[in-house]
């Protein structure tokens, strides 16, 4: 398969699943002002998957449209990080998500935007800026619940360690993108993540996630068990009615 | 969860004054802020916001309508009209 192909499928996958986890709490935020301001968040997410989707289609030249891409693969086809699929759990769990997934993909664009594929740095070029709020948001709340009530605290805390062993997966490198020059590396940006990361867990008040086993597979198309449950309602409408349009 | 209230004024763009568009919640101003931006301009409604909490607001009371307001009514000699503008003047 054709490298620039499975590169921009990886990040076209990782907004894509993200948008659809993120758009699970609208309606469903602690606050109404939340539900708008996830709202946007994951619908810059479903922007980026769509330029990159369109552009994946486009670079496999097989006519298959960011459309095709979304909703007529099956579970092992799609290259997400399992940082991504995984449930939300409570308000302060998905802000531990969005703190790691949102800093990642922060460093990831900014390195992108020089890339010498010019698709790929325009759309770097443009996420930088939204998912530079996207952090912004994230660590506002990690401060707040952190460094709240005993409640909110023991809840960003147990958020913050459940994800943790699905970060290690964000930099792992491999033949593909050290092979492919317009890519970027992950691992070269693990260190900077960390450093980010850590400021706001310190202070936050809450305690530095303790090393642990740390899972992998989204890459080459191994999931956990929920990516299913999120495609069964992501693709349902689209593969009951092929073709349909309003 | 009941968070303050917060007022919110935005100015559309430069050289223009902060209008106010609404009022949300929030548990601070930093917040009151950031969700400002998000609920009051997703379509390049601003280029600057303000948040005031709106305890912090005070404001005439619609009781006291008659003696603050109305005695204004009557008085047209406040009113600017009463001079000949010449010909040929703009931006009047």
């Amino acid at each position: 398969m054709n490298d620039l192909f499975t590169y921009t499928l990886r990040l076209g996958d990782d907004a894509l699943i993200s948008a659809q986890r993120t758009a699970e709490w609208i309606a469903a935020a602690p606050q109404l002002e939340e539900d708008v301001a996830l709202g946007n968040i994951g619908l810059d997410q479903l922007g980026q998957a769509r330029s990159l989707l369109q552009y994946a289609g486009q670079v496999e030249g097989d006519g298959r449209t960011e459309d095709d891409l979304a909703y007529f693969r099956d579970e092992r086809d799609f290259l997400n990080l399992q940082l991504c699929e995984l449930p939300n759990g409570d308000f302060a769990h998905s802000m531990a998500k969005l703190l790691y997934f949102a800093t990642y993909q922060h460093l990831l664009y900014e390195e992108l935007r020089n890339s010498p594929d010019e698709m790929l740095a325009g759309v770097a070029g443009k996420a930088v800026k939204e998912v530079a709020y996207h952090v912004d948001h994230a660590t506002q709340w990690v401060l707040r619940l952190g460094d709240g009530t005993e409640e909110s605290h023991r809840r960003m805390q147990a958020g913050l360690e459940a994800f943790w062993p699905y970060t290690a997966e964000m930099f792992e490198s491999d033949e593909l993108v050290r092979r492919l020059a317009v890519a970027v590396d992950p691992s070269t940006l693990q260190d900077e993540w960390e450093r980010l990361v850590m400021a706001v867990i310190d202070e936050s008040t809450c305690s530095r996630p303790e090393s642990s086993y740390q899972h992998r597979g989204g890459r080459e198309g191994r999931h956990t068990e929920h990516l299913g449950y999120l495609l069964a309602e992501l693709q349902h409408v689209a593969r009951s009615h092929p073709g349909a349009t309003w | 969860m009941i968070e303050p209230l917060w007022e919110v004024f935005i100015r559309s763009r430069r050289g223009l004054s902060h209008t106010h568009v609404g009022s949300l919640h929030a548990p601070d101003a930093t917040m009151a802020l950031r969700n400002a931006r998000d609920v009051y301009t997703r379509r390049q409604e601003g280029v600057s916001i303000w948040v005031v909490r709106a305890s912090d607001i005070t404001a005439s009371s619609p009781d006291e309508k008659d003696e603050f307001f109305d005695p204004a009514a009557d008085k047209v000699y406040r009113h600017p009209t009463f001079y000949q503008v010449p010909e040929g003047v703009e931006h009047l």
